[in-house]
């Protein structure tokens, strides 16, 4: 559950989505559940003219199974709560 | 269990806000569909009323009538709410017209599906050439 809470951490902040098909999806974090299934909102395409149907999408759903990596704003993530809750984690509690 | 509260969904991962909704399915093979969400579930499978799938080569598109479709979720990539405000596609964009499904041959649409396995055709050669220059280190 770390990586769930953990997403849960940085709702509200401008994520960038890559999914396995190559397709790089920009927005603000909406909401994100235990299968890291992701919603966007306001987002961009980043390469938009080799995806000329998604020009209409202002909100989406993405399936946590098809993301390949979330980028993350640099001042994103807090290292040590990110160590201490590994731990946690690592030790079962 | 109990059903979440009409503004609970709003805030969740859950496609509840979608009900009812234009939306835009991305599949695992490539494949555009548009419907309207009648229904779903926790695994993403979805009931799409008046679903078409939406063809694209080049500059060229065209929509295939489909009808009521029920989605695998495991097939599904991508679930994305149509702007009605926004153009759906790129003003240089030419259209096609809605073809019922059975009833191709008096129409334009060999000649798309052939351009649209040419497409196909030129970018798998340009991967497995790709892939056979990969030791070039071309980057």
């Amino acid at each position: 559950m770390l990586f769930f809470s953990y997403f849960k951490e940085l709702v509200g902040k401008e994520v960038t989505v890559e999914l396995k098909n190559d397709l790089a999806i920009k927005g603000i974090l909406h909401s994100v559940d235990q299968y890291l299934n992701i919603k966007l909102e306001n987002t961009r395409v980043v390469d938009q003219d080799k995806y000329p149907h998604m020009l209409s999408v202002r909100n989406c759903f993405i399936r946590g199974s098809v993301v390949r990596y979330v980028q993350l704003p640099p001042d994103g993530v807090d290292i040590d709560i990110l160590h201490d809750a590994t731990r946690r984690e690592a030790r079962g509690g | 269990m109990s059903w979440p509260g009409q503004e609970d969904v709003f805030f969740s991962t859950s496609l509840a806000s979608y009900l009812d909704k234009k939306l835009l399915v991305l599949l695992r093979d490539g494949r555009k569909l548009l419907g309207i969400l009648r229904s779903f579930d926790q695994f993403a499978n979805v009931v799409l009323e008046g679903a078409h799938e939406r063809v694209i080569v080049g500059e060229l598109y065209c929509d295939i009538v489909l009808g009521l479709y029920v989605i695998r979720g495991e097939n599904v990539v991508l679930i994305g709410e149509l702007d009605p405000e926004r153009e759906e596609l790129p003003a240089s964009m030419t259209p096609g017209w809605a073809i019922q499904r059975g009833d191709l041959k008096d129409c334009f649409f060999p000649f798309f599906f052939q351009a649209q396995k040419a497409e196909k055709e030129a970018s798998d050669l340009k991967g497995t050439m790709r892939k056979r220059m990969e030791f070039l280190d071309l980057d």
